[in-house]
């Protein structure tokens, strides 16, 4: 018996979901008369459910009757099709939003339970939203359906009655081998199977598997192949950056063996050398996260990943999976890490692209930031972990393509950093159950997206259920502390396929396909082994651990099943019953892939002057800074993050007199009761990278360095991780303009002493679609590195934060401003191009760093703020409003590598390591003396006039004066909503 | 009496449990962290402590509604021994989604014959909310507010707004000395005054962040005083003089107090 409960808002109550409907229809031109209503609705399944249960569970599970009145009938009744009484509601056309099925519903999962502990029996439960709607035609019915009720990548739409009376259960699988036949291909129809059958591999790896299995005399099965493309997949293997590649540039030719290892890898391997005993590096560049040492019990791990091609077609779901993603990847380290804190950033076109001009297949980039914003808020927030920094770019070549980086750093006793899974342990699956959602994301991930990418990969796309992931940390926390089993590691991309394929590299492994726990019947025994399916982690379980390993799971309510055991025969062999369906060569996965030599340009691009324009006031200029997107305050976003649970916030994103100020990085103590701190913070300008690569990577660090320093973190103690995330590397001119920032990469880490620990690339990230003409465009993003730091500090006690505290203080401006505006903010906001990206002097920028460090220790600074985007001008006026407190500078003291500087190019340059202070009158002399070796001047002074007011020299005219109330508001306008 | 024994109950989607405990251990108390399938099989376990703590997180998810279907696994298996615990003059604390259980079943003595009479809703800006707000204590009812006047703590949630049926049943409550916590406007001077219009943060009625129970031994509230026990949790500290201990601290200290 099918029951459907549906859930309404009381009459006299709002209706919020309709509320967001009707605002959105206006953002596409539907606003004229329209009217909405809504209500969830749950379908109910049990084979004795009779009204009078039914009517209990809407009462006592589903409604809250104090805000909410409910609706129980069986399927098809009237009373469910009614339209909510209102004055138009008569003529109203009902549209109801089912999840596609398979997709994960963790409501619906959670419901069933539930119920059940009401002592009903119930075969399955899917939930659904209604809306009934007037005053729209049928071409806006059709548009208000597709694009803001509805994503067609999760969801179906039905408008009317549900067409059917029971929910689909799954259908039984038959078992059938089915083989690939690769001998008689040739060139062309190896192209098209890698192509039609999602493997996206090169033609160079198709002909060596047609190779291998010539020679083995026979045809591979599904299953083989399917595995071979996960492996090799870009994503997983990171073919491209560590593969050899000859680039040239105007200095000249280098080749590489593996560009990587060569350039980030080598520079943190000769500084460990370099530190010898003093080594504080733990891991780096091996596990899924990087770990570095934190105290005499804890080492701390540090991962961001990318989830760009799911968050394109399902922002929700893809930034969703993405945060869970990179937590199991933190938990799959070492023996696992315990979650301490996130960070995302997330790159975006801007959020007033009119809807008109969207090509086809692209999501509304406003619909596209609310869905990425709360797809990360959802999981960070339900598993208890503290989002405590992140960035938020835009620029309109991300409009095809956003950026979503999720990051996450864990704890870890120190004696828990490495594992070593032993032959003979049972691999053993904790979590989620396995389905089809999520099939071929590693090898979509590694493709181009096109306005087809939706239809075709579909299934590549997924929700997550953070709370399945909660139970399982807690439990393996648990079992980790027992020594219950050998190694961990995450389901990430590629499912089973890759975690097996990486535990059992060393040793080899047998899996038993059949016995994985699955949500529904019909799985393939493919689809099995490569489902992406989120919240499942494998550990390797010594076989007298196992009885244990299964009663601690289960009384927290945790699935875990053994699905195979590693065996010490060098092979991977998959069975299903007992069908042998796979049957490889560890050694063929991992070392079989054909090496390719790209080739890598970089043609740099000739400086061109930059008109700026010579005004004799400002202030407009500064107000159009603080109000572009990127600089605009992110308070909208950042509240919507739970940035303190776990108690430990010492540093919080926002700061100063009114709590909204943009502070520079996050602190954290991961210990209760102890007063040591992570600093986590980030640096990002993709818009130098038009310019010069080089610059732009050096810039990013310097920014990350920056932010860390600013707020107290130790320089000799940060580490970094990069997030390569580029158009197709296969032009040989994308390949050089990332060849050259990984060079900057290796040359800032030398000299800063900050040693990459981890990172990722993300390549492939263009965007084609047939414009109106017919004709194929390509939008390519531009070249984005994230640098994520993470710091230490002694003591948070130490820390200070950005806002001004008191009137009657000192600022001093701590290094040289440049004429670098290429890439600036200013050019932006005036559309100027040309000029130099700003440059880094990485001996400066250290001495420059372990200065304002110990200025910090001594107490000296109130406040500090480096100056970034918007350069001097920006930086003050942040720092004032955060503070309500005013201040007023004098351009002409300022140190300058020239003193003809314009005023214009002093106040908004962005030259690299720069610091703005705030410092006692009567700390000035010690002030001065820790600084001796580096550029610096007392350029001003605090006020209590809440305004800021900048002068070339005293005297003078105002070049920017504005009172602070008004500046904050121009910064906090364009991201609120 | 020496040291209350404090049961901290966490079901899966709990994840406030390891500073509520920290904070009750500050106070002078003695922590143990259960997972609610342990109550379930055994429910007498609850016999062996003087305060049971429901904390802050998801619990299930949310799924549904915050706290309901904790809610109703305490009225379905446990209102046997809830009802034994409260009779023995003992305390119960829902903190954040504690509270959303707590009022959801039941023990916060907000149901009549007709049934449930108040409720945690959406916040009115439909959102999930994490900032600081100013919260004044009334009356003397509730144990865990003793000598407590105001209070400056964070929230973090998107269900908060509390709700009752109808002006008569607010009425009721606020008679009977429920409703023990509001939010109100930053004092001068205080910091924050300038938000002082939305004080309110998520349109509660009669500005309630949270009640007791008729007896003053059961208390829910949304702010989350675990997250206040150490100066440099406040997030302005690095602007004001330094300070010994976080305000929310003061609240732990009652419950352990009560029983020593």
């Amino acid at each position: 018996m099918l029951w459907e409960i549906d859930v309404h808002p009381h009459q006299d109550k709002p209706d919020q979901d309709a509320e967001r409907v009707v605002a959105d229809a206006a953002d596409v031109g539907i606003a004229e008369g329209l009217a909405v209503w809504s209500a969830r609705g749950f379908l109910v399944e049990g084979p004795a459910l009779d009204a009078n249960q039914a009517d209990r569970l809407a009462a006592e599970l589903f409604a809250d009757e104090i805000v909410e009145r409910m609706v129980a009938a069986p399927i098809g009744d009237a009373s469910l099709l009614a339209p909510p009484s209102g004055s138009d509601a008569e003529r109203a056309t009902l549209i109801q939003v089912l999840l596609k099925p398979g997709v994960m519903d963790p409501v619906a999962m959670s419901a069933e339970a539930a119920a059940r502990d009401f002592g009903f029996s119930i075969d399955a439960i899917r939930t659904l939203r209604k809306y009934w709607i007037t005053g729209a035609n049928e071409a806006e019915l059709q548009t208000i359906g597709s694009r803001i009720l509805a994503n067609d990548a999760i969801e179906q739409i039905v408008v009317g009655p549900l067409p059917f009376d029971r929910l689909e259960l799954g259908s039984k699988y038959q078992f059938e081998l089915k083989r690939v036949s690769l001998a008689e291909l040739d060139k062309e129809g190896l192209a098209k199977l890698s192509l039609e059958g999602q493997l996206y591999l090169q033609l160079a790896e198709m002909e060596t598997i047609q190779r291998y299995y010539a020679d083995l005399g026979r045809d591979p099965t599904d299953i083989e192949l399917e595995t071979i493309a996960q492996t090799w997949s870009e994503h997983c293997s990171h073919k491209t950056l560590a593969g050899r590649i000859a680039y040239r540039d105007e200095h000249g030719e280098r080749k590489f063996e593996n560009m990587l290892k060569e350039t980030i890898f080598a520079a943190t391997e000769q500084l460990r050398t370099r530190w010898g005993d003093d080594d504080w590096c733990v891991s780096v560049f091996r596990d899924n996260a990087g770990i570095v040492r934190f105290d005499d019990e804890f080492n701390i791990a540090f991962k961001v990943e990318t989830h760009n091609h799911p968050s394109a077609l399902e922002p929700y779901g893809g930034a969703n999976t993405g945060m869970g993603g990179v937590i199991r990847d933190t938990i799959g380290t070492g023996m696992g890490a315990k979650p301490i804190c996130n960070n995302d950033v997330f790159c975006f076109a801007p959020p007033d692209t009119p809807a008109d001009s969207l090509p086809p297949g692209v999501l509304n980039p406003k619909q596209v930031m609310r869905g990425v914003v709360s797809g990360v808020r959802d999981y960070g927030n339900r598993m208890g972990i503290p989002t405590v920094n992140g960035a938020v770019y835009f620029d309109p070549r991300y409009l095809g393509n956003p950026l979503v980086y999720c990051g996450n750093v864990g704890l870890i006793p120190r004696e828990m950093s490495f594992k070593q899974p032993l032959p003979g342990d049972l691999i053993v699956s904790v979590g989620g159950r396995t389905g089809r959602d999520g099939i071929h994301g590693a090898t979509f991930s590694s493709a181009e997206l096109t306005s087809e990418s939706e239809t075709l990969s579909g299934g590549a796309v997924q929700i997550g259920n953070a709370i399945e992931e909660k139970k399982v940390l807690d439990v393996l926390l648990d079992i980790r502390d027992r020594g219950l089993y050998t190694a961990i590691t995450d389901c990430g991309a590629g499912g089973f396929s890759s975690a097996v394929g990486e535990m059992g590299e060393e040793i080899g492994a047998e899996v038993w396909l059949d016995r994985a726990p699955v949500k529904y019947e019909g799985l393939s025994y493919t689809e099995i082994w490569i489902s992406e399916a989120q919240e499942r982690m494998v550990i390797s379980v010594p076989e007298k651990h196992w009885d244990e390993v299964q009663r601690l799971c289960a009384e927290e309510s945790v699935e875990a099943t053994v699905i195979g055991k590693f065996e010490p025969t060098g092979r991977l062999v998959l069975k299903y019953g007992e069908n042998v369906v796979a049957d490889l060569t560890m050694d063929l996965l991992h070392n079989g892939r054909p090496p390719v030599v790209r080739e890598a340009i970089y043609n740099p691009v000739p400086v061109t002057p930059l008109a700026l324009p010579a005004r004799d006031d400002y202030t407009d200029d500064l107000r159009q800074v603080l109000g572009s997107y990127n600089v605009a305050s992110k308070q909208e976003i950042v509240r919507q993050y739970d940035h303190e649970v776990q108690g430990g916030s010492a540093i919080k994103p926002l700061v100063g007199v009114a709590m909204d100020g943009p502070g520079d990085a996050a602190v954290v103590r991961p210990v209760l009761g102890s007063r040591r701190g992570i600093v986590v913070s980030c640096g990002m300008n993709p818009h130098y990278g038009d310019l010069d690569t080089y610059h732009m990577a050096a810039s990013a660090i310097d920014e990350a360095m920056r932010n860390c320093v600013a707020v107290g973190a130790d320089p000799s103690r940060v580490a970094i991780l990069d997030n390569f995330c580029w158009g197709d590397c296969e032009k040989s001119e994308t390949l050089g303009s990332l060849v050259r920032a990984a060079l900057a990469c290796h040359d800032l880490s030398l000299v800063l002493e900050t040693p990459f620990i981890s990172g990722k690339d993300s390549l492939n990230n263009e965007f084609s679609y047939t414009d109106a003409q017919g004709t194929k465009q390509t939008i390519a993003i531009p070249p984005t590195l994230l640098i994520s730091a993470m710091g230490q500090v002694d003591d948070v006690l130490k820390c200070i934060t950005m806002d001004l505290k008191a009137a009657g203080n000192l600022l001093y401006l701590v290094g040289t401003t440049k004429d670098e505006l290429g890439g600036s903010h200013f050019a932006l906001v005036n559309g100027l191009s040309g000029g130099a990206a700003p440059a880094v002097d990485p001996p400066v920028a250290k001495q420059t760093f372990a200065s304002l460090h110990g200025a910090i220790q001594q107490g000296l600074v109130r406040s500090c703020h480096d100056l970034s985007e918007g350069g001097l001008a920006v930086a003050a006026a942040e720092m004032a409003f955060a503070g309500g407190v005013g201040a007023e500078i004098e351009l002409a003291s300022m140190p300058v590598d020239d003193d003809s500087l314009s005023a214009v190019v002093r106040l908004f340059s962005e030259s690299n390591t720069r610091f703005l202070c705030e410092v006692l009158p009567d700390n000035a002399s010690a002030f001065e003396q820790q600084f001796s070796e580096i550029p610096h001047q007392r350029i001003g002074r605090t006020e209590s006039e809440p305004r800021l007011r900048i002068v070339d020299a005293a005297e003078g005219p105002p070049l920017i004066e504005a009172n602070l109330a008004d500046l904050k508001a121009a910064w906090q306008q364009p991201l609120t909503k | 009496m020496s040291q209350p024994r404090i049961l901290i109950l966490r079901a899966p989607g709990t994840n406030c449990d390891a500073e509520t405990a920290f904070a009750f251990q500050q106070a002078g108390g003695l922590p143990d962290v259960l997972h609610l399938n342990r109550l379930l099989e055994s429910p007498q376990l609850a016999t062996d402590y003087q305060v049971l703590c429901l904390p802050g997180g998801f619990s299930y998810g949310d799924d549904v509604a915050a706290g309901r279907i904790f809610a109703n696994q305490i009225r379905h298996h446990l209102a046997e021994v809830m009802r034994e615990f409260r009779e023995a003059g003992k305390l119960v604390l829902g903190i954040c989604n504690g509270f959303q259980v707590l009022i959801k079943s039941g023990l916060l003595d907000t149901d009549d014959p007709a049934g449930p009479a108040a409720s945690l809703a959406w916040n009115d800006s439909h959102q999930f909310l994490d900032r600081w707000v100013h919260l004044r204590a009334e009356g003397s009812k509730c144990v865990f507010l003793a000598e407590t006047e105001e209070l400056f703590l964070p929230i973090a949630h998107a269900e908060g707004k509390f709700v009752a049926r109808d002006e008569p049943t607010l009425d009721q409550l606020e008679k009977a000395g429920q409703l023990v916590l509001r939010y109100c406007p930053g004092g001068k001077g205080c910091p924050g005054e300038n938000e002082a219009a939305d004080f309110n943060p998520n349109g509660s009625a009669r500005h309630v962040a949270g009640m007791c129970d008729k007896s003053g031994r059961v208390f829910g509230l949304m702010p989350h005083p675990e997250r206040f026990v150490d100066p440099t949790q406040h997030p302005q500290w690095t602007r004001l003089p330094e300070q010994s201990e976080g305000q929310g601290l003061a609240l732990f200290r009652n419950a352990v107090r009560y029983f020593t």
